[in-house]
Order: structure tokens, then C-alpha cells, then sequence
């Protein structure tokens, strides 16, 4: 195989890349960038746990080949907090105890900040919803809904 | 495997149509990546088709809608004009897996995966929707319901590559829906699908329709009998009960780990009336 | 051991019941935290595995010549690099025998074969090259079938146990076991009620989200490190120890942050195949499981075939319980069908109780636990007929189950006579919860279930290290599955009487610390935190013994109190009492490091009740189920921080509504697993459940020095019968068998609607 040479950014840093063609974008991430926050749950584009945003959009990254990340703006779950300040959204994720074992805590803190930066009032329907391909199997969801909630009600007193 | 991104229709074509070995159309990706990890295909070329200009808009024209190859589910939902025109046909493409998939899948991509129980296409086929088709010959547009020929084959000769689909004009009193039937409320492939469109004359009788049914035979299935049961009337209980019959009666559906025979056949019928219920009120039926 | 028992019910805690940030809580929510994929090492090598396509198949040979010939693969192992170690350990060579087949494929996805490859696709491409020559043998995937005289017999060596005469002929039952007392038939002479129902459950899969992963590193000095997500590294080690012939204590496994288990990572499937690999290839080897691998190659659990009768008087009074219950647990021995006998009936008080349970293998992957194993099946049975018995007397299933309920003295189905327990407790707080009066509508329905499992003790060590800032290191080894680490910090701060922040909580590797006991029988919080509270207390001798040091006065002569040493009395002098952190700083010149120690193994565990409250609604034109609302009332003991107690109550409930409504594992007639993926292995996704609304009890374990009780798998238990009971509410059908999935219930509804017409 030809490898491709791919340019891209990722969380706002400029970053080089070389894959196989047939790497996917959580190949990528997780084995030549070292950025283990994507996990692969599935393989499959059914559990979430791989989930990025390409330019905003929430994705599975084991969906994407490495190669069509070219020239994209690529969001990983290492770019959520802003140096010592973590997102709303991971404070409440803790407060609420919205994570037992912690493996798809990435991915839905990925989808759950897309839902918010698209919509800042999701009734728990829209929430259940948005957050349906991520497969929680430890909490049964109740408390990782009910911190979404409240982080969208803290998030729009702000 | 070598990855190819043109940035030209005749550019993706011909290396569709020069590869010996076997190749393959990359838009969402989220059928092709599921079938590359599995091991179930070994391509020897994948066809990016994303950075050609025109597959990734939605054009309003003068006959309808022209949707880019490359359009994603969600950009469809982000897009008022044509969630007013064909709400069933954006539900539908909104219905494939999840948000993340979403982000990703393409009505044409659904469509060309030919899976029977694909989501996008009854309501694509009830919509009277048409595919164009770009290759080493030239155009041609044919209607969507010819594309798939069987589960996992379409229509589509060595080197031609749909480049976008084209939605009709709507006319006035006119609604489509489409229902599904899944055991849990997302992520699953369709046991049963429905796609219903139909346009009410002044007094809300049903003066046009069609009926697609999904997952229900190797392909797509457009049920004229099922329209004919609706049309010149106001979807009373009789013509919704004959609906349903026309649609029980038109499945030629398989026993699976998704669903059986029975089930699917009664079910059709019943998604049926509620679509059609549904894209009557669209129409602005009561 | 002796402990007081009054010390729980009239202590007022300072930080156990409180609601505090867990310790590893930031790695976890910036994608810091390493779970078992998540490790690299120099010159690594992937390591994939062969895997039999066939349900049953004699090996006849293998011939990985031209795999070891493609450039890049550094090894490749099959049976004979698995000699024979297990010194007559039947357990251990069932466990040999699955991590690599031997002379037969047991089960499709059985492993035949390893290569290690410097890339993943390497290692693909050298797998393809393995010649195996199989002879494909006839299968057996059903319970019932593979107990059948025809049944294809999968080992030459079982012959039932447990029954009298022992059978002359090889079988796939491989024992009886039964649990009761009383004469059920006399019993049933009594009763003026009798239901009598068969159930079958399909399997279910834990489904926890992270695939099996693990990275070996073997030196050529028999020295090796492993790094691993599992329920156990101490079980690790000495498993694959024994199975490699190496020492246990050249052996260094670390827990890796773990992506769930439910006990199915309990026990080892890659990890001896990846020692082995880095063994031969003299280089670190890492093995990942695809999920297509988990689910067919890994342990779900059992499926089931249940026979119950129960008989009662008019007024309601259980006068028999009997019940037998046909278990597979895969390729080989051990299904849970003896927990499953033992928890049948044991929320109730019985005069004449039986339970007869039948482990029986084939041709599935070798099941492993599932959060209280076993017990889920049997409930969906006993529970179900309870509903039914309840009706046909008259009475609101509720108060059938008070009238029986058992309680602190009462004989239980499975021998021990019960302690305090809280069973009535949660059904009494379920009758006066607003969740029992609320309205329901048209094809909605509720139905309820109560539930139990025992928990258990097991081996724990601690250690506690007093740091010279005051701040405390509490070092354990049991992986932290749930939030446990937070509980560890709660107990051990409750007793040292320092805030909770000062004290932290690792899990370390097996050369730091002595055996520990797997986490699973929900026994972490129970048996660990007691090792943390005991070891504190051994630190608070040592503690005082060095303020009496300073102060000049006798060891006896200083108390605890607080985060405080002081003087016992006021013949003990007038000195100012001495913080923890201020000894801490004067160690090094009164006598070195403090520390606090306790190994033992726990006794003392007490079981756990629940009560599940559930509401459906069913649309009768689809058979489509929807859950609307869900309440669990279970006793804690005493929640040492109640949101994770929370937690367990919700997570186990929604893995029984899955197995009631959708999961199962399906196999074609081949023999082969038709849904490997999370696709069609359909578990519940957020938008199918409401929220999930919780009590906790607490009645106090008196084995406990704060009344702990393992909460961690009773909640699975309950919802199979509770989801049933709620459906049987809702649109007037009894479910027999799960899942209860749409074409299921819409044809026995379209059963019904056709018997009734038939009677018009």
C-alpha cells in the first residue's frame, strides 16, 4: 500500500500525519498520534465510544478513514478543556457521577457538547436522543442525562 | 489499496472505469468502513467523492430539489426548504444509525449499499425521486426505485457514479412520511419501512399518491396497488384498511435474526395507515 | 470475626454517605485515563487470533508454515505450545482448553491458533495463511436438545454427578445439584392454588463497552509483565502462572483501568495467548478482541430452560415451591445453574421448597459470570408465577408477597437461616412510593418483581501509608469496576477522622501487594473497605503509640479521636491533643514509616434485597414495548457513597430490561452466532429508558463495622419478571420466554385476540 500523507488540525494544533489507506481516523488518533481518548468500542459506527467532530460535526472516527481528514478541523475529547478549565459538561459529568468505569465518558462528552453547541435547550427527549449512538453499559444512562440537563441550565444562566 | 480523492466527476469516473481490480465509491462511508473492517471486502481502490464540487449542496430549482451525492443526513435536517417540501424524505435519511452517523451518511450512499431494509430509500421511492447518473458515456437519470437490482447490487454499469438525486416539484396539498419499525427506538436496521406520499385536491380527497415499501423483499418494493387503494378517498377506515391489505399482500419478506415473515407482513400494513395518516396531515388534511 | 453490631446503627458519620468527587475522576472525563488498550511499549507486536468457523469440529492438524514465512511475523502458537500443566486441576484444564483448542473446536470463535506481527494487517494476512484440517462434527446449541440421548456428545469424559445410579454413558449433563426443604409434595396436597409454567431465556452478554485487551512483555530470563483490564489481576497471574509454567512471582500483572465487566472478565482468554506469543517472539505482544471476538469468543452467560410450580392457600399463603432449572454453560462445566437453584425462591419463606438445577454444556463459548449469575433466569420464572398466583387468589401481587416475604429468621430456600435482611422493608417502601399509586392508561400496565443475591468475602490485603504531609496512600488490589476507589477513601478517612481529600486510593500491581481476591460477588466495598477500615485502625495503633512515644507516656494511656491522638484521661497528662499530620511529620526520628496492614479473607457478607417497580406500555399493533417508568428499592447495608450506590441500582436494572426486551444471542442452524455486534445484539440505548428512580434502604449488615452490604448485582435480578409482569399488566399476556421482543408478543397477542374470537 501507498501510504498517504494527510494534514490536518486537530483540537487547534496543526498536526502532519502518515497512515495506510486503510487506517481509519481512530487508527490514527489512538496509535500514531498517541491520543488514547477515542476508544474503539465497536468498530462497527454502533457505540460511540470512538466519536470526534470533523469541523463541529459529531462523527465516529472509526467511520473515517485517516486520509479524509485532510485539511479538516478534527475535535477529540484531549481538546474539551481549555488548559486547567474543563468544560461545563465534565464538571457535571463528575458531580453527577455520570460515569461508572469511565470508557465511553469520552464519547459522550463528544456528542453531549455537540448537542450543546447546537442546541443550549434540549428537553430529556432531544438529550435521550442525540446521545442514543453512545452505548453506556454500566450507568443505565439516568445520571449522564440528568448532567447534560443541568449542564445546559448552568450553561445558559452563564 | 490505494485512496483517491478527485476533485472532477470525469476524474472519479474514469478511475472507476480503468481499475481492474475491485473499487469502490466513498462518500459517508459509514456502510463501506463497517464492510472494510469486517474483512467482507478488499478493495483495491477506494473513490473519494467528497471534494468534487457539487456533491455536497442542496440546490432549490425550478423542478425541485437537487441533492449532492456527498449531502449528509444532518445537513438534509439542517435544511428548511427542503424539510418543508419532503419531511418524509428527511426523516427517513435522519432515521439511518445515530447523530454520528448522521453526520456522515448520504441518501445516495443508502441507496447504492442496495441493503432491502435501507431507511432512506421507500421514502425516496414514494417521493418519486430520481437518480443522475455520471459516467465514461455520459448522463442519464433514472428513477431511484431502478437503482438497487438486488441486496447489494445496483443498476450502475463499470465506471458510473450517481452525482446527485433530484426531488420533484411539489405541488400544493401535498405530504410524505415515513415510519419504521425497529425493537428498540434508534440505532436499529429497519424490520419494516414505510414510505408514503400523497398530494389532496381542495376538498382533501387523496388525488395522487405512492407507496414504498422497505426491508420487506430483496429490494425496495413501489406498491401501485397500495396507492390505488388510497386515491379518491379521504382515508377512511375502509381505504386505510384496504392500504394495509395491498401492502400485506405486496411483501415478499424472509424470516431473519431481525424479524419473521408474519410479523413483517402485519406490520407493513399497520405502518402503512400511519404513515399515510401522517403525510395526509402534512398535505394539510385534518 | 466478632464485631459489634450496634457500632453501625447508632454511629453518625462524617464523610461516609457523602457525595464526593471520585479520585480518578479527571482522568476520566479528559481522556487521560488508560484503560487496556491504551498501552504501547517499544518494539511491540500485534497479536491476533485463529478462530474456529466451525460449532464442533475434531482438529485433525495445523500447518502454520507459510504464516511464519510472510516477513513480519515474529511467532505463532497453537495447542502444542500449550503443554499440558494443570496437574490434574479439571477447572484449570477447562481453562487451558478454551484459551486453545486441543483436539477439538467446542464452539464457533473457539481459538486454534496465534500469530504475533509487527502490524495488524500482517498479522491478518499470516492468519489467512494457517491451514486447519478440520472434520466437522455435528452440534448441539440448545439447552433442552443437548440433554436429549441423540444429543452430540462434546466430551467422552462427563458423566453426570448428582445422580443416582451414576450413568454409564458419556453425556452433556455434567451434574444435579438440588437445594430445599420440607416435602413439596405433601405441600402441594395443601394448596388450594396451584400454577404450574415453563420459561426459557435465551443467552445474554455482559456487553460491557471495552473489548477484552492486554499487552504481555516476556523476558527470555522467564520474567514477565502484563498489562490488562480485568475483574482480577491477582487471578490473572496465577492463572496464566500455572498455565505457562511459570513462576507466580516472576509474573507482574497491572490492572489497567477497566471498560466494564459484569464479571465477564473474571477469567482469562487472551492473556495467556499473548504471554505465550511475547514468550516465543522475545518481544511485548499486544492483543486486542475485535467485537465480533467478544461476543463469540468470551463468556456470556448461560441460557436457560425453567420448569416452576407453586402451589398456595386461599388466603395466599405459599404452601409449595418447586422448581428445576436446566442451565448451559457453553463448551464446558459450570454453568451458574447452581446459584440459580440456590436464589430461586430465596425471597421467600418456605415449609416445603425445591429447587433441582442441571449444568449442561455445548456447542457455545464458555460462559462466565454475569452479575449475580444465575439468578436473573430463575427469578424471570419464580417471580412470574408469583404474579400469577397472586391474581388467581385475588390478591395484589404486592401484599401475596409481604404475606411471604422472608425475614430475620426465616429457613431460606438455599440453608442458612437469614440475619436481618430488608426484603420487607423495600416491599413496604414500594407500597407507599408514588411510583405504586401513579395513573396509568390504555395498554399500559404495571408489574412488579422482588429479587436477591448473596454477596461474598474473599482474600483482601490493604496497605496504608502515612505520609509525612499528613496525607494518606491507600494502597489495594482490587480493580476499581464501579467508583470503588472513592469508597475506599470515604471508609478510611471515616476512620481516621481527616478529611476526605487527603486521603487517595491506587490499585496496584501484583508485586506490590499480596493476593486479592477478584472483584466480582460484589464484595469490593464489603470486604476491601473493610481491609481499608481495619488497616486504618491498625494505623491508628501504630499512630498513638507514637504520640505516647513523644508525650512520654504508655501506649494504653492514648485514644483516638477524630484525626486526633490525645491522652486517655486526665491521669494521662494535659497534652494538647496531635494531629495525624503533625505525628506524620515526626516519624522519621519516632521510628521510622507509619503504616496500617490487614490481609485476611472477609467473612461476614450479607445479602441484598431489592424490590423493582416497573411500568410498560405496549402498543398491540406492533408488539413494540415501552418502558415508562422504572423504580429500584434495594438495601445498601449502608450506602458509603450513596450516588455510586445509585449508580449500581441503575446500571444492573437496565441490563435486565435489555435481557427482557431485546438481547439474546441468536444462532443459526449452523451453529453459528448470528449477531456478534452491537448492531443486532440490541442493548438498551439512552432514548429507550425513562430515568431510573431509586431508594436505598438501609438495614445493617452486622459483619460490617459500618453495616455495608454488596449492592452491585442484585438490581439485574428483579427486571426480567418485573418487565414480564408490567407487559402481563398491560395488554393481558404472560410472557414465557425473553427477550420478550416485538414478533414474540405480537404474535401471542394475535393468539389471543384469535382465541377470544373463536369463543365469541
Amino acid at each position: 500500500m501507498t501510504a498517504v500523507k494527510v494534514s490536518t488540525k486537530i483540537n487547534g494544533d496543526a498536526v502532519d500525519f502518515v497512515c495506510e489507506p486503510d487506517e481509519t481516523l481512530l487508527d490514527v488518533l489512538r496509535n500514531r498520534l498517541g491520543l488514547t481518548g477515542a476508544k474503539e468500542g465497536c468498530s462497527t459506527g454502533d457505540c460511540g465510544a470512538c466519536s470526534v467532530t470533523i469541523d463541529g460535526r459529531l462523527t465516529c472516527s472509526c467511520l473515517v478513514l485517516g486520509a479524509e481528514a485532510e485539511g479538516h478541523d478534527i475535535g477529540t475529547i484531549e481538546g474539551m478543556a481549555k488548559g486547567e478549565k474543563l468544560h461545563p459538561l465534565q464538571k457535571k459529568f463528575l458531580e453527577h457521577a455520570a460515569l461508572q468505569c469511565g470508557i465511553c465518558t469520552p464519547g459522550f462528552l463528544v456528542a453531549a457538547k455537540a448537542l450543546l453547541d447546537h442546541n443550549p435547550r434540549p428537553t430529556e427527549t432531544e438529550v435521550r436522543f442525540a446521545l442514543a449512538g453512545n452505548l453506556c453499559r454500566c450507568t443505565g444512562y439516568d445520571k449522564i442525562v440528568r448532567a447534560v440537563m443541568d449542564t445546559a441550565a448552568e450553561m445558559r444562566r452563564a | 489499496m490505494r485512496y483517491e480523492s478527485p476533485t472532477t466527476l470525469q476524474a472519479a469516473s474514469q478511475l472507476l472505469a480503468k481499475e481492474k481490480g475491485s473499487a469502490y465509491v466513498l462518500a459517508g462511508g459509514t456502510d463501506l468502513l463497517v464492510r472494510l473492517r469486517t474483512g467482507f471486502i478488499e478493495p483495491d481502490l477506494i473513490v473519494d467523492i467528497k471534494r468534487i464540487a457539487g456533491t455536497r449542496t442542496i440546490a432549490k430549482t425550478a423542478t425541485g430539489f437537487k441533492i449532492g451525492a456527498a449531502v449528509t443526513g444532518a445537513e438534509l435536517g439542517e435544511n428548511a426548504a427542503l424539510k418543508k417540501a419532503w419531511p418524509g424524505v428527511v426523516e427517513a435519511a435522519n432515521l439511518i444509525g445515530s447523530k454520528q452517523v448522521q453526520g456522515r451518511a448520504t441518501m445516495t450512499g443508502n441507496l447504492c449499499n442496495a441493503s432491502p431494509a435501507a431507511d432512506s430509500v421507500p421514502a425516496l421511492v414514494a417521493a418519486g425521486a430520481k437518480a443522475v447518473i455520471s459516467g465514461p458515456k455520459g448522463k442519464r437519470t433514472i428513477p431511484v426505485e431502478a437503482v438497487p437490482v438486488g441486496p447489494g447490487k445496483t443498476a450502475l454499469k463499470k465506471g458510473e457514479i450517481i452525482e446527485a438525486l433530484v426531488l420533484p416539484k411539489r405541488p400544493p396539498r401535498s405530504g410524505d412520511a415515513y415510519l419504521r419499525f425497529i425493537p428498540r427506538t434508534e440505532m436499529d436496521i429497519a424490520v419494516v419501512g414505510v414510505g408514503v406520499s400523497l398530494t389532496l385536491d381542495a376538498k382533501g380527497v387523496v388525488k395522487d399518491a405512492r407507496v414504498a415499501l422497505g426491508a420487506v423483499a430483496p429490494t425496495v418494493l413501489l406498491v401501485p396497488a397500495a396507492a390505488k387503494a388510497i386515491i379518491g378517498t379521504k382515508l377512511d377506515a375502509k381505504a386505510l384498511d384496504a392500504l394495509a391489505a395491498a401492502c400485506s399482500a405486496a411483501c415478499k419478506p424472509i424470516d431473519d435474526k431481525r424479524g419473521t415473515k408474519d410479523y413483517r407482513i402485519k406490520v407493513a400494513g399497520v405502518l402503512a395507515k400511519r404513515a399515510a395518516k401522517i403525510a395526509a396531515q402534512r398535505a394539510g388534511g385534518k | 470475626m466478632p464485631l459489634d453490631n450496634t457500632e453501625s446503627q447508632t454511629r453518625k458519620f462524617k464523610v461516609v454517605g457523602t457525595r464526593p468527587i471520585r479520585p480518578d475522576g479527571i482522568d476520566k472525563v479528559t481522556g487521560r485515563a488508560r484503560f487496556g488498550a491504551d498501552a504501547v511499549a517499544p518494539g511491540m507486536l500485534i497479536g491476533r487470533i485463529l478462530r474456529s468457523p466451525h460449532a464442533h469440529a475434531k482438529i485433525k492438524s495445523i500447518d502454520a508454515s507459510k504464516a511464519l514465512k510472510l516477513e513480519g511475523v515474529k511467532a505463532v502458537v497453537t495447542r502444542d505450545d500449550f503443554p499440558d500443566k494443570t496437574d490434574g486441576d479439571a477447572a484449570l484444564y477447562d481453562v487451558l482448553y478454551n484459551v486453545m483448542a486441543r483436539e477439538k473446536a467446542l464452539y464457533e470463535g473457539h481459538a486454534v491458533a496465534a500469530v504475533a506481527a509487527t502490524s495488524a494487517s500482517v498479522a491478518r494476512q499470516a492468519l489467512k495463511l494457517i491451514k486447519v484440517d478440520y472434520e466437522v462434527l455435528p452440534h448441539v446449541t440448545d439447552v433442552d436438545e443437548a440433554m436429549k440421548p441423540s444429543a452430540p456428545v462434546l466430551h467422552a469424559k462427563i458423566f453426570t454427578d448428582g445422580v443416582e445410579p451414576k450413568p454409564k454413558k458419556a453425556s452433556n449433563v455434567v451434574r444435579r445439584y438440588e437445594f430445599g426443604h420440607g416435602d413439596v409434595d405433601a405441600g402441594f396436597k395443601k394448596a388450594d392454588v396451584i400454577v404450574e409454567q415453563s420459561f426459557k431465556t435465551e443467552a445474554t452478554h455482559q456487553g460491557y463497552i471495552e473489548p477484552h485487551a492486554c499487552l504481555a512483555n516476556v523476558g527470555t530470563d522467564g520474567q514477565g509483565e502484563l498489562w490488562v483490564c480485568t475483574q482480577g489481576h491477582f487471578m490473572v497471574r496465577d492463572t496464566c502462572a500455572r498455565l505457562l509454567g511459570m513462576d507466580m512471582s516472576k509474573l507482574r500483572v497491572t490492572a489497567s483501568e477497566i471498560g466494564g465487566g459484569f464479571g465477564g472478565k473474571t477469567t482469562v482468554f487472551i492473556e495467556p495467548v499473548a504471554l505465550a506469543l511475547s514468550r516465543k517472539a522475545n518481544r511485548p505482544v499486544k492483543v486486542v478482541m475485535s467485537r465480533d471476538e467478544v461476543f463469540k469468543a468470551t463468556g456470556p452467560t448461560s441460557s436457560s430452560s425453567i420448569d416452576v410450580k407453586i402451589g398456595c392457600t386461599r388466603d395466599g399463603r405459599i404452601v409449595a415451591g418447586d422448581a428445576t432449572l436446566r442451565y448451559q454453560g457453553g463448551a464446558f462445566a459450570g454453568s451458574p445453574v447452581e446459584f440459580g437453584a440456590m436464589t430461586a425462591f430465596a425471597q421467600y419463606d418456605l415449609d416445603n421448597v425445591r429447587a433441582i438445577g442441571y449444568d449442561v454444556v455445548c456447542n457455545r463459548p464458555k460462559q462466565a459470570a454475569y452479575r449475580a449469575p444465575g439468578a436473573p433466569m430463575a427469578n424471570f420464572a419464580i417471580e412470574s408465577v408469583i404474579e400469577e398466583l397472586a391474581h388467581k387468589v385475588g390478591m395484589e401481587p404486592i401484599d401475596f408477597r409481604i404475606k411471604n416475604a422472608a425475614r430475620e429468621g426465616t429457613k431460606s430456600s438455599y440453608g442458612p437461616v437469614y440475619g436481618p435482611i430488608g426484603l420487607l422493608a423495600t416491599l413496604q417502601k414500594a407500597r407507599e412510593h408514588p411510583h405504586f399509586r401513579a395513573p396509568l392508561g390504555k395498554n399500559q400496565g404495571r408489574g412488579m418483581a422482588c429479587g436477591f443475591w448473596f454477596n461474598f468475602g474473599g482474600q483482601s490485603c490493604v496497605t496504608l501509608n502515612i505520609g509525612v504531609d499528613g496525607t494518606v496512600g491507600v494502597v489495594t488490589g482490587s480493580p476499581d469496576i464501579g467508583g470503588s476507589r472513592a469508597s475506599m477513601c470515604l471508609m478510611t478517612a471515616e476512620e481516621l477522622g481527616i478529611p476526605y481529600e487527603k486521603v487517595r486510593s491506587v490499585v496496584t500491581d501484583t508485586g506490590s501487594l499480596g493476593y486479592n481476591d477478584v472483584t466480582d460477588g460484589s464484595r469490593t466495598t464489603f470486604a476491601t473497605g473493610m481491609a481499608c477500615i481495619l488497616a486504618a485502625r491498625d494505623a491508628i495503633k501504630k499512630l498513638c503509640a507514637r504520640a505516647a512515644q513523644i508525650w512520654g507516656i504508655p501506649e494504653d494511656a492514648v485514644t483516638w479521636d477524630a484525626g486526633f491522638a490525645k491522652p486517655a484521661g486526665g491521669n494521662a497528662g494535659n497534652f494538647p491533643p496531635m494531629s495525624l499530620k503533625e505525628i506524620a511529620a515526626q516519624a522519621a526520628s519516632t521510628g521510622g514509616p507509619i503504616a496500617g496492614h490487614h490481609e485476611y479473607s472477609a467473612d461476614g457478607a450479607g445479602v441484598s434485597f431489592a424490590t423493582h417497580i416497573c411500568d410498560s406500555e405496549v402498543d398491540p399493533e406492533t408488539g413494540f414495548t415501552k418502558i415508562l417508568r422504572y423504580t429500584v428499592l434495594q438495601d445498601a447495608g449502608k450506602a458509603v457513597h450513596p450516588s455510586y450506590v445509585e449508580g449500581q441500582f441503575q446500571g444492573g436494572a437496565v441490563q435486565g430490561i435489555g435481557w427482557a426486551l431485546n438481547e439474546e444471542y441468536i444462532y443459526g442452524k449452523d451453529g453459528r452466532l448470528q449477531n456478534a455486534g452491537f448492531l443486532d445484539y440490541r442493548i438498551p440505548v439512552c432514548s429507550d429508558l425513562p430515568m431510573i428512580d431509586t431508594v436505598i434502604l438501609e438495614i445493617p449488615n452486622p459483619g460490617h463495622p459500618y453495616g455495608v452490604r454488596g449492592v452491585g448485582e442484585t438490581s439485574i435480578v428483579p427486571p426480567l419478571a418485573a418487565v414480564a409482569n408490567s407487559v402481563s399488566a398491560a395488554v393481558g399476556v404472560r410472557m414465557c420466554e425473553t427477550p420478550i421482543s416485538p414478533p414474540k408478543l405480537l404474535a401471542a397477542l394475535d393468539r389471543k385476540s384469535g382465541m377470544k374470537k373463536a369463543a365469541e
